[in-house]
């Protein structure tokens, strides 16, 4: 029988993995909406949030068991080049779905700023709208929305060339720097591949320092927020996520370095890295995508 | 058994198919409306429909025939070919030449549709959860307009009339013969104005306005329905068009101003308590009823009851407060904006003082205006 | 040379499944979860039939007799939204699941444990969605589509529920979708070059593509949702800069690709079982494959045609349009092929080729139906009524549920290695055949008659074809006890199948015996 191509494939029994992990999410989501629900209906002795950090802490355990078990199965031998193969599209695919969750909001970012907020300012196919808002102006930035009593709108926004450009310059370098590592742990230099990639993780880190401090300037002192109208709503939304991403990749890249340290990975075999290194890049790209069409342009 | 059955079944389904759906006096078929491009759009209807029954006649024709011809109960021995690039070209091309054909009158109906033309008369039709509000912009006319079907018809305690649903207190009129546009907009959600037989159909979007026009050639009352999902109500806001001659138009809106002028003097005058509870008890039953009932025993827990409720019979400002502004994020809407002076005086008072409610205070229309202006 | 390596920790049975409810909550195998897949599926499908019968019901006459028309709206968006997301779509992927790895020669699936958790996340979300009709305010009742702000501003608090359980659905749609690539990309058998696959493979595995596109789309779309109404945004607020249009365009860039999600894997299963049927191979394979590629493709491109009354300007109205007419082009090539895989083969007629026999008429008249929606200005007098319930039960019932129909009874024998009852299944077919065409047939002379959707009380002269409407629902639905009836009675006693069950088909999964073993192909199958 023919096997070219066609590895041995490692086949896991059952595992209780998965059912722990499902019931983790339920219960994150039944506590996150309820708390939602709580928050907005004004409730005081809501404890459902509760709720929610113990979902957290089933996701977190399961996961944590199920990489470490991912992981002792790679160790023991029974993963083969094609098995690898299927981790290396399975994370290709996932990146790609990110990538479609991003264009949802940079979609809805140019729907508003070249339709809807001209439309309702009196321009273009729709302007008539305008006879709903007689004194609103469009503008991007958008500082005046068309009612201001239920969204008044942000004093002032975020100048592109501060923080922001000192954020892309941190990104961008991080993207070279775990390309760096990458590099190392081709080349079997492990010392290089720790030091690229803790210094790939402190940049990361001071990236979402700085955007901590930005978040604090917008709400402080530039009534920037998410309730500012549309300008805030798209603006909180595509950095916020973002920024989540930037943490979980930096997430990722932590547990690599540990692993580093404990002499994971060899120069041919360490998809673990790459991957995270892959859905780094990504996260950078979009920063790039976001740095031009929310603060630039 | 049962097999040798499918062929002449699904033959019976197919002429069943046509017979019926020729049969267009038997309300199986658009309407061809009244007017032009009600018409042009009915022939489109029709030129598609015809086309696509001949492409099924043809296609499962030749389906047809091999289930009939090619059984193996009847011995036919399969056939070997599986390719053909001449054939699936020609089948991609022919298809592709009839969408042409196809495009062509229905992008010059489109266009028609959307001519920018100037028009003569200019109403604005706003959306509300669960009625429309008619506003003539030039004339200084405006007004609801409500379902006004019982509600023992629709609960079956009384037998239905002919308009059952479709049925309004104040019809929109509008002179015939002339280029009229609608400004559709909406005040909480998204509705649809739409009336066949002048095959006008625009979505209300709160804060946005959309355009549409109509010439209706004859007088008539044409009916209608809101055509997009609104909430509870959405089945029960109908739209009634009464086209009028040029003569019977002007007379109908001298007649509407002068009665705005008499709810003026109306809103001036000092009410009593009856005068305001016999006209609160009409304003209550058109829009307020829906949600919280003819007897005020409102329908819990979405909406809350008025008879013994602590606003309606607490201190006069907070009811007046409610109903004036509504409650955000909730169904109670802004009535402000929506009712006179003196309907929201009197249902105010009604509140007050039906069901055994009685605080026997009342509210004076004046008051309710001097309230607004001041805001 | 043995090509699959087990874990060595469980030692004791490597070849047969664990016993007890342990074998289900805790597989990896992918005929088992497969086999879960269809039955959460159909569980949904009758619970998403009961919402569609309480409807019926209501709209048995005019007035208001059974539903008040808050609860009667909550029937109709539950109904749309677990049919599509618990009935059509676990289905397929419940069908994929079982018949993929056979297809192609794999072991299993390319990532068994993320398969599972795939599966056992769906029922949390469902169990979330439906516990919302408990609740004090009532369960999501603004339509299947939740169009802003009707979903947000004017929304019950169970809202937020449901942009969870819609977030739950969608990351498993994705890692199902992600799992069916990485399967059909990286584990078929050395020879079975890309165009050697079945079809059904082929279609599963653009619409998995589909999948991964645009379900992060719609977790981006609710996302917004719940941020406009618990964190103050205005995406859907003109007040603030928004638009609630914006909220229509983002879904049905999600919605329409959605819809074909629900046809394509109906269109590979029909192209393989019509083969077997005529006794015939399947006329095109190539041209089929560049079909349902253009489909996929074009799917993208067309959403707006929902939305032909909300007042795009006319370049839009007039790109969404033509676009939506081409895909009847591809589609047209995928009937013809099949209509030329009949023509001169030697045809029989079992239960399975009925219900292919009967997707490619019906589907074709929902389809016909779909381009008349798509002619902008005609769609102005068809949009919201019953005129578009019509084609999308055209598509969905003939269409998608008749596919899986056929699907279950093609490969029924091979999962449980039992003979359907024949008779049984004929008349199965039968029932469902009248009975979904006197129920969805009459709603195109209402729809064009000017009846609404979503409305639970109607004006008189709809009032006789809604009675047989709601007699063909009736007929319809208890058909579908009938269905369970016939699959537990296979599962228990139907007489032995053959390991290829049918006369010469082809593929793969015919070359092992019935009931296919628990583990299948682990040394990779020669193919021709
Ligand atoms: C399985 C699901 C499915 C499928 C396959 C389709 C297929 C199609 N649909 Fe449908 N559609 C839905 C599910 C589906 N739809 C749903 C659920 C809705 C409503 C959503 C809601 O609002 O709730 C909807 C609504 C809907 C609308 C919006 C109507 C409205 O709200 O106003 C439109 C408008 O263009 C449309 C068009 C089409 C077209 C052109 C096709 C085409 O793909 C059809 C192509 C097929 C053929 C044309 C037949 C075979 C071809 C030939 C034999 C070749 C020769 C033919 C010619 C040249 C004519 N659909
Ligand atoms: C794949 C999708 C799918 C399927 C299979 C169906 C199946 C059916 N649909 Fe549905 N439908 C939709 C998708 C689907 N629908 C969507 C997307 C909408 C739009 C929603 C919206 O507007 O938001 C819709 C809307 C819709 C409406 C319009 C509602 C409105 O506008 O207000 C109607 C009305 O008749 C209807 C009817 C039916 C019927 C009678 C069936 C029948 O085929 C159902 C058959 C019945 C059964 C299968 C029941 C079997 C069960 C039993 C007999 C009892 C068993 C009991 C126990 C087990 C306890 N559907
Ligand atoms: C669309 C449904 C709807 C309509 C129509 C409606 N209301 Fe309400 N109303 C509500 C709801 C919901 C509330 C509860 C608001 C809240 O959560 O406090 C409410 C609350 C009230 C209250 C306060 C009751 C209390 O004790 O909390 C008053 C008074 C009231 N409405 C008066 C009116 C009047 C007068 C009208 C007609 C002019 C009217 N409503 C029409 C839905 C409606
Ligand atoms: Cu208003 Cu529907
Ligand atoms: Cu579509």
């Amino acid at each position: 029988m023919s096997t070219d191509g066609y590895q041995t494939y490692y086949v896991p029994e059952k595992s209780r993995l998965p059912i722990f992990m499902a019931i983790g999410l339920a219960v994150t989501v039944i506590g996150a909406g309820t708390m939602m629900n709580d928050l907005t209906a004004g409730v005081e002795d809501s404890s459902a949030h509760w709720v929610m950090f113990t979902g957290f802490i089933i996701i977190a355990a399961t996961l944590y068991t199920w990489f470490a078990k991912v992981i002792a199965e790679n160790h023991s031998g029974l993963y083969s080049g094609q098995l690898n193969r299927s981790f290396v599209w399975g994370m290709g695919w996932f990146i790609f779905s990110e990538v479609m969750f991003f264009a949802a909001f940079f979609g809805a970012l140019y729907y508003v700023r070249n339709l809807a907020v001209p439309w309702l300012a009196g321009e273009g196919d729709k302007g008539i709208s305008a006879m709903l808002w007689p004194e609103f102006q469009a503008a991007w930035p958008l500082m005046e929305t068309p009612d201001a009593t239920q969204f008044a709108g942000p004093k002032e926004v975020i100048h592109p060339w501060g923080l922001p450009l000192v954020n892309t310059i941190l990104l961008l370098s991080s993207s070279v720097t775990v390309h760096l590592a990458h590099t190392a742990l081709k080349a079997g230099n492990r010392a290089r591949l720790k030091m690229w990639l803790a210094i790939t993780i402190v940049l990361g880190l001071a990236f979402l320092g700085f955007q901590i401090e930005e978040y604090a300037e917008a709400y402080n002192e530039l009534g920037l927020t998410l309730k500012s109208g549309i300008y805030g709503s798209t603006f909180f939304m595509l950095t916020g996520f973002h920024g989540a991403h930037v943490t979980i990749g930096a997430f990722m890249l932590t547990v690599m370095l540990l692993r580093a340290f404990k002499g994971h990975f060899t120069p041919q075999e360490h998809f673990g890295f790459e991957a995270a290194s892959w859905y780094w890049h990504f996260v950078d790209v979009v920063w790039v995508g976001l740095f031009i069409f929310v603060y630039i342009m | 058994m049962l097999s040798k059955a499918i062929p002449c079944r699904l033959w019976i389904g197919v002429l069943l198919f046509l017979s019926l759906t020729v049969r267009a006096d038997w309300e199986v078929n658009m309407t061809p409306g009244v007017t032009e491009v009600s018409q042009q759009i009915y022939d489109l209807h029709m030129i598609i429909f015809w086309i696509c029954v001949i492409i099924g006649v043809v296609v499962f024709g030749i389906m047809f025939w091999s289930i009939i011809a090619h059984r193996k109960s009847l011995g036919a021995k399969p056939a070997t070919f599986h390719e053909s690039t001449t054939v699936e070209i020609i089948w991609t091309a022919i298809p592709f030449a009839i969408l042409i054909g196809m495009a062509i009158p229905a992008t010059s109906a489109l266009i028609n549709i959307y001519d920018p033309s100037e028009s003569d008369l200019d109403i604005k039709v706003t959306g509300y959860q669960w009625k429309w509000h008619y506003d003539y912009i030039e004339e200084g006319v405006g007004f609801f307009s409500n379902l006004s079907t019982p509600t023992d018809e629709i609960y079956n305690r009384r037998d239905k009339n002919e308009h059952y649903l479709l049925e309004v207190d104040e019809p929109l009129v509008v002179p015939i013969n002339k280029k009229v546009r609608f400004l559709v907009t909406a005040n909480d959600v998204i509705h649809s104005w739409w009336v066949p037989e002048i095959a006008v159909k625009k979505d209300a979007i709160p804060g946005f306005v959309n355009e549409a026009w109509t010439i209706i050639p004859e007088p008539g009352i044409y009916r209608g329905q809101c055509a997009e999902l609104c909430g509870k109500d959405h089945g029960f806001m109908p739209i009634v068009v009464e086209a009028k001659t040029q003569e019977d138009y002007d007379a109908w809106i001298a007649q509407r101003q002068e009665a705005a002028a008499k709810e003026r003097e109306l809103r001036d005058k000092v009410w009593t308590l009856e005068g305001l509870m016999a006209r609160g008890e009409k304003v209550y039953a058109t829009n307020c009823a829906a949600c919280h009932n003819a007897d005020g025993s409102g329908i819990p827990p979405a909406f809350p009851a008025l008879k013994g409720s602590a606003i309606a019979t607490g201190p006069i400002q907070s009811h007046i407060d409610i109903v004036l502004k509504g409650k955000p994020g909730t169904y109670m809407a802004a009535f402000g904006s929506q009712l006179s002076p003196v309907e929201l005086a009197a249902v105010i008072t009604y509140e007050r003082n039906a069901w055994g409610n009685s605080k026997g205070d009342m509210i004076q229309p004046v008051d309710i205006a001097n309230m607004q202006t001041a805001e | 040379m043995s090509a699959v390596l087990e874990s060595h920790d469980h030692s004791h049975d490597h070849h047969g499944p664990a016993k007890g409810w342990r074998r289900w909550v805790y597989t990896t195998n992918h005929k088992d979860i497969g086999t879960l897949y269809l039955w959460f599926s159909f569980i949904m499908f009758l619970t998403g039939g009961c919402m569609a019968l309480v409807i019926r019901a209501e709209l048995f006459e005019p007035g208001l007799q059974i539903v008040e028309p808050e609860f009667f709206n909550q029937m109709t968006t539950m109904h749309g939204l677990i049919m599509v997301f618990g009935a059509v779509m676990p289905a397929f992927v419940g069908l994929a699941n079982w018949l993929i790895p056979m297809m192609i020669g794999a072991p299993d699936m390319a990532l068994p444990r993320m398969n599972n958790l795939s599966f056992w996340i769906l029922p949390f979300a469902f169990a979330l969605l439906l516990s919302t009709l408990f609740m004090e305010e009532g369960a999501p009742n603004f339509g299947w589509t939740f169009y802003a702000p009707l979903s947000t501003t004017y929304a019950p608090s169970t809202v937020t529920y449901f942009i969870f359980g819609v977030h739950i659905m969608g990351a498993s749609s994705i890692m199902g979708a992600i799992n069916i690539i990485a399967t059909i990309l990286n584990l078929r058998t050395p020879q079975m070059t890309l165009m050697k696959m079945p079809l059904f493979v082929w279609t599963w595995l653009i619409t998995a593509y589909l999948l991964i596109a645009v379900m992060p789309v719609l977790a981006g779309v609710v996302t917004m949702m719940l941020m406009d109404i618990h964190f103050g945004t205005s995406f859907f607020s003109a007040a603030g800069g928004g638009d609630p249009v914006l909220f229509q365009h983002v879904f049905w860039f999600f919605g329409h690709p959605e819809v074909y999600i629900m046809i394509l894997p109906a269109f590979g299963i029909v192209s393989q079982i019509i083969p077997t049927f005529s006794r015939k191979k399947l006329f095109g394979y190539t041209s089929m494959v560049y079909a349902t590629s253009s489909i996929a493709f074009l799917s993208f491109i067309v959403w707006a045609h929902h939305m032909f009354t909300v007042g795009m300007p006319l370049a839009g109205e007039l790109f969404f349009m033509y676009a939506t007419m081409l895909i009847a082009v591809p589609t047209g090539v995928k009937v013809f092929n099949w209509v030329a895989t009949m023509f001169k083969g030697a045809l029989t007629f079992e239960t399975p080729m009925l219900y292919a026999v009967a997707f490619v008429v019906l589907f074709t008249i929902g389809g016909f139906s779909g381009l008349m929606l798509a002619i902008a200005p005609v769609d102005f007098q068809y949009h919201d009524t019953y005129f578009v319930v019509a084609h999308f039960h055209y598509v969905l019932v003939p269409g998608a549920i008749f596919g899986i129909f056929a699907g279950v009874y093609y490969w029924l024998p091979k999962w449980c290695g039992n003979m359907y009852d024949e008779k049984l299944g004929k008349l199965h077919f039968w029932l469902s055949f009248v009975g979904m065409n006197m129920t969805f047939f009459p709603m195109h002379f209402v729809g064009l008659a000017g009846m609404p959707r979503r409305i639970p009380d109607y004006a008189l002269q709809f009032a006789d074809f809604n009675q047989i409407a709601s007699v063909g629902a009736f007929i319809f639905g208890t058909t579908q006890l009938l269905f369970l009836f016939i699959v537990i009675k296979t599962i228990v006693s139907g007489k032995k199948a053959t390991a290829e069950v049918w006369d010469n088909p082809e593929g793969l999964e015919w070359t092992i015996p019935s009931p296919a073993p628990y583990h299948t192909f682990s040394t990779p199958p020669d193919v021709k």
